[in-house]
């Protein structure tokens, strides 16, 4: 290994928090940093067994920021000054949200080749922070899945073990920073696709309060339970990132007016003394990895010598979140779905025969643009919004929902903080659930409600399972708009579970390098193979 | 074009009780549209004023206008309504081109406003209560224009164009509650209920209400009933009849065509039609029934609209003057007697004549004018009198070279008629058509001489003082002047010539 690349390894093990001091102190330049993350996706992203991170690579725009920041900050002044503490610290996108100047396809082939013609609010706040965007990162269609392998680009790989899956559907991002392809990315939640990628490739995924972060120009799958937030390998980094996204915005009604508490003081509090911790009956013991149940009562034991109070908390009306859910999520996305017709944009399919009708067009367009579960949510949530069926299947789902919210409600009467696994099981291997629906939806048991409940979730990684050597996930979760709790908790937790590994978890990761060069993966099977 | 056979109106109403029902849209003339930032402009370039919400992108969310909200208000105020204290919008899922997004965005079973009435005047003063049940907001849909085929309609089109510069344009839409013992009088009040609500919009400024821009649509749904039967008939709903004269007809046509079908003995059948101007008929739609799912559910990208009481209060003390309320103050500011007033609102010239008297025309001179000129020319035309294109200064400078003796009235109508097509202005048309009253007095006093010796016993009853006989000399002078004599000079002349004063 030469003495440059050695350079540009060590650059992109680095932390976000610690890249942006590196950056300030003027011992690397945005350019370095941003070169040596482009080199590392050309290494380990493509080619048959490469991760298959990112869609869309933006390297001369992101070289472009770069330089720009570079260039303010070596003439120095009041410009210089102003530069966001992230200046130059490139992030990565989920190829949900729209971006000027690059494709945006949500991982479907009805969008496939479209640009948007403006900027997600977001992305708008990542570009005013000078943050150079690396590319666009895969995601199961319209983020509607578990694994990433419902992403009509083929499926993201687990840089722990290329036969495993990511989790999903923000499989691309929580990959591409466990691959330190990227130190940042950004994920959307709906049901935990955030927060489940983040526990099976070891990584921090956050799904802030519902509303603290705007939604404009994040592909909409289910309106009332989509949430953007931050994905990276730390929790300070997380809180470095919520807060460059976070904060009202006028395009989105439902943006709450108010701003969070500091996030990032919060991750750096360091102290969790008399905290109250509640453990969640109903979310774990049956149904979850004997792994993943270790890794999470080591956990409580390390907050307990932290000085926390450990209780238990019981919230009953979650064992039908997760039916709730699969009613309210569908209904909403057979709506926000229905405007990719091959009208104004996108694919534009014509029937092979028969009329030329627009109602023809249409379906043509629909049924050779869309997969398999994305027809199967639209029917479904069609079926859920009928006349006749609205009240059984809509109308009850918003009561369970009222009810979820009053768990957690009386919770936090007991708690400060609430916590589980955040998915029963460790990575599975690619395939293994893709036939089996409901095998896929039970992935989000623990991280559906507080999707339900609209309150802000994190998870971080607790060590890796005994049975598979995997990484498992802890779920933080807090009252809405206290995401500042969950930073708090987060690092100190982070801090004692390194403590005890000797470093960060994804040091123990295999090396990439070797894995995508050698491994014997099999050939990917992506749903137009099938 | 329509195969249906009708009954007679009078047959149809010795059998049958009409009930009416409406729904009228009303296109706000806020600066934006209902939830996006885009223009509401009327006529620009096609899908100019749009932006990237109007035209559904990925990743857009819609954002309430507040000011729609607030026109929204006003209109319910001024129905009489109740103002909602929260209430949210739904989606209307259906997929069509001229939606953006395959769905509509409207309030459904919260609107903002409910419960209301609106007392309609009808042409004989009765005043006639139309309960109000709603009038909620939603967004109007793009503009589809069907090319090729011959009806203008979608089926048998070659292609269709559509402008999404409407899409998105804030709507209030006004529902009535079934409307009830009308009898025959349901035409006219079908046509005076849309001018009523057309009037009241124009009058609260939240509208442009011109019709033929499709500012105010109306849907008019009529069922028949067997008198002294409690439970209505089988409906049929006209979609967009949109000027007050179409209502009136349209009502009339679908009472007459139900009653036929009643009649043989069939049942009507639930359905929308289509609304032909040039014969006046309807022609079925497409079969309204359960069939229609919507697929209705809170938008979940919105919170709800809560306006605050205090709000709504100053909302209502701020209304404008209501339109019944300035009728009865502009009949006592001009002086009409209730015929003349009457016969000025039901040929819809209320506007017209204020507008005239504000240009400078007497309440006398400009009542003349519209009503013994203009209406009849509009009536001929089968148009609105409004809408022939008569100008307020235009009527003011007419009558003041009438007043100024330039012109006498006879001319002045042919100088209106120059006007209307297109000739120019009433002195451009006077000084081109060569018209002048003759006003040398020369040729004149030759005239009433010759009058004058012609009837010498009407001279003989002027002299008397019976000054009114004058007419019959004035008259024989205008007869030998072809017209040209300014009467007003004739009368002083002749009064003077007999030494008498006036």
């Amino acid at each position: 290994m030469t003495e440059q690349n050695t350079a540009a390894e060590s650059l992109i093990r680095l932390s976000a928090a610690q890249l942006a001091e590196k950056l300030r102190a003027r011992e690397v330049t945005a350019v370095e940093v941003t070169r040596a993350h482009l080199d590392r996706i050309a290494e380990v992203d493509g080619g048959e067994r490469g991760v298959n991170a990112f869609l869309h690579v933006n390297a001369g725009e992101a070289l472009a920021v770069a330089a720009e920041v570079d260039a303010i900050r070596a003439a120095g002044g009041p410009e210089a000054d102003a530069l966001h503490y992230l200046a130059g610290v490139p992030v990565a996108v989920k190829d949900l949200i729209v971006t000027i100047g690059q494709p945006t396809t949500a991982g479907s082939k009805i969008l496939e080749g479209w640009h948007s013609p403006y900027d997600a609010t977001v992305v708008e706040r990542l570009r005013a922070a000078k943050m150079p965007i690396l590319g666009k990162t895969n995601l199961d269609e319209f983020a509607m899945g578990s694994s990433t392998e419902h992403s009509a680009y083929g499926p993201t790989r687990n840089p722990w073990d290329l036969n495993r899956i990511p989790g999903g559907s923000g499989g691309g991002s929580a990959a591409a920073v466990a691959a330190f392809e990227a130190p940042l990315a950004l994920g959307t939640d709906t049901g935990g696709s955030i927060r489940q990628p983040g526990a099976v490739t070891g990584t921090v995924g956050v799904k802030p309060t519902y509303g603290s972060v705007s939604r404009y120009g994040a592909i909409a799958m289910a309106s009332s339970l989509d949430q953007i937030g931050p994905v990276s390998r730390t929790v300070l980094d997380s809180a470095l990132l919520h807060q460059v996204i976070g904060g009202h915005d006028d395009r989105d009604s439902t943006s709450l007016p108010d701003p969070l508490e500091d996030l990032v003081a919060a991750a750096k509090t360091g102290n969790i003394e008399g905290l109250r911790i509640g453990i969640i009956k109903e979310l774990h013991g049956e149904g979850y990895q004997a792994g993943v149940e270790n890794r999470f009562n080591e956990s409580l034991d390390l907050l307990r010598e932290a000085g926390a109070h450990i209780v238990e908390v019981s919230c009953p009306n979650f064992q039908y979140a997760l039916g709730a859910y699969y009613l309210i999520m569908p209904s909403e996305a057979s709506s926000n779905l229905a405007k990719f017709d091959g009208v104004r944009y996108g694919l534009r399919v014509l029937p092979e025969e028969g009329p030329m009708t627009i109602e023809r067009v249409m379906g043509a367009t629909r049924a050779a643009g869309f997969g398999d579960e994305v027809k199967r949510r639209i029917i479904l949530g069609t079926y859920a919004l009928s006349a006749g069926y609205y009240d059984a299947y809509y109308g009850s789902a918003q009561k369970v929902r009222t009810l979820v919210q009053r768990d957690f409600d009386a919770a936090f009467t007991v708690a400060d903080v609430l916590i589980s696994p955040t998915a029963p099981t460790t990575a599975f291997r690619l395939g293994e659930k893709l036939d089996d629906p409901l095998a896929m939806y039970l992935n989000d048991v623990a991280t559906i409600p507080a999707n339900l409940a609209g309150v802000p979730g994190l998870s971080l990684p607790g060590g890796l399972a005994d049975e598979d050597g995997l990484p498992v996930g802890i779920q933080l979760l807090a009252p809405a708009r206290e995401d500042a709790r969950l930073y708090r908790v987060g690092a100190v937790l982070e801090a004692l579970l390194e403590a005890k590994w000797g470093g960060p978890l994804l040091a123990q990761a295999p090396s990439l390098v070797e894995l995508v060069e050698t491994a014997a993966a099999p050939a990917l099977e992506t749903q137009e193979a099938k | 074009m329509s195969t249906d056979t009708i009954l007679s109106f009078e047959e149809a109403m010795e059998k049958y009780d009409p009930v009416l029902g409406f729904e009228v849209h009303v296109e706000l003339n806020t600066r934006t549209k209902m939830f996006s930032s885009a223009p509401n402009v009327f006529g620009d370039e096609p899908n100019t004023n749009v932006n990237e919400v109007d035209l559904g992108m990925p990743g857009v969310l819609p954002v309430v206008n507040r000011t729609a909200v607030e026109s929204s208000i006003k209109i319910g105020l001024a129905l009489n309504c109740k103002i909602a204290e929260s209430c949210r919008f739904a989606r209307k899922n259906y997929f069509y081109p001229d939606t953006p997004k395959n769905f509509q965005t409207s309030q459904y079973d919260e609107p903002i406003a409910y419960d209301g009435y609106l007392d309609v005047e009808l042409e004989d003063g009765t005043v006639f209560r139309v309960e109000i049940e709603r009038a909620h907001m939603e967004e109007d849909a793009g503009k589809l224009t069907h090319m090729g085929g011959a009806t203008g309609r979608i089926h048998g089109a070659d292609f269709s164009l559509v402008d999404y510069n409407r899409a998105g344009v804030p709507l209030v839409e006004i529902v009535t509650k079934p409307i009830q013992g009308a009898g025959s009088r349901a035409p006219e009040l079908a046509k005076a209920y849309v001018a009523a609500v057309r009037e009241i919009v124009k009058n609260l400024g939240v509208s442009d209400a011109r019709m033929e821009r499709g500012n105010v649509r109306c849907d008019a749904n009529v069922s028949l009933r067997p008198h002294g039967r409690e439970r209505f008939g089988i409906r049929s709903e006209t979609k967009n009849v949109n000027s007050l004269r179409a209502v009136e007809h349209a009502v009339r046509y679908e009472i007459q065509r139900h009653a036929a079908v009643l009649e043989a003995g069939e049942p009507v059948i639930q359905e929308t039609r289509h609304w032909h101007e040039d014969t006046r008929t309807t022609t079925s739609g497409r079969a309204k029934s359960d069939a229609d799912d919507y697929r209705y559910f809170p938008e979940p990208d919105l919170v709800p609209v809560v306006p605050s009481r205090e709000w709504v209060e100053e909302l209502r003390a701020s209304l404008p003057e209501p339109p019944a309320e300035r009728r009865k103050r502009l009949k006592a500011d001009w002086g009409y007697s209730d015929l003349e007033f009457r016969d000025v609102v039901n040929a819809g010239v209320l506007d017209e004549i204020e507008e005239t008297i504000a240009a400078g025309a007497s309440a006398s001179v400009a009542r003349k004018w519209w009503m013994g000129e203009i209406v009849g020319r509009a009536k001929a035309a089968d148009v609105d009198p409004g809408q022939l294109g008569v100008q307020p200064a235009t009527i003011v400078e007419l009558a003041t070279m009438v007043e100024d003796g330039k012109i006498n009235n006879k001319m002045a109508s042919q100088v209106l008629d120059g006007v209307l097509a297109g000739e120019g202005t009433p002195a451009e048309i006077v000084e081109k058509r060569g018209l002048a009253v003759v006003s040398d007095d020369g040729p004149l006093l030759e005239a009433i001489d010759a009058a004058l010796a012609a009837q010498p016993d009407v001279a003989d009853k002027i002299r008397g003082g019976k000054v009114q006989a004058i007419g019959a000399i004035v008259g024989g002078v205008m007869k030998a002047t072809r017209g040209q004599a300014d009467a007003g000079r004739v009368r002083e002349l002749i009064l003077e010539k007999l030494g008498v004063t006036a």
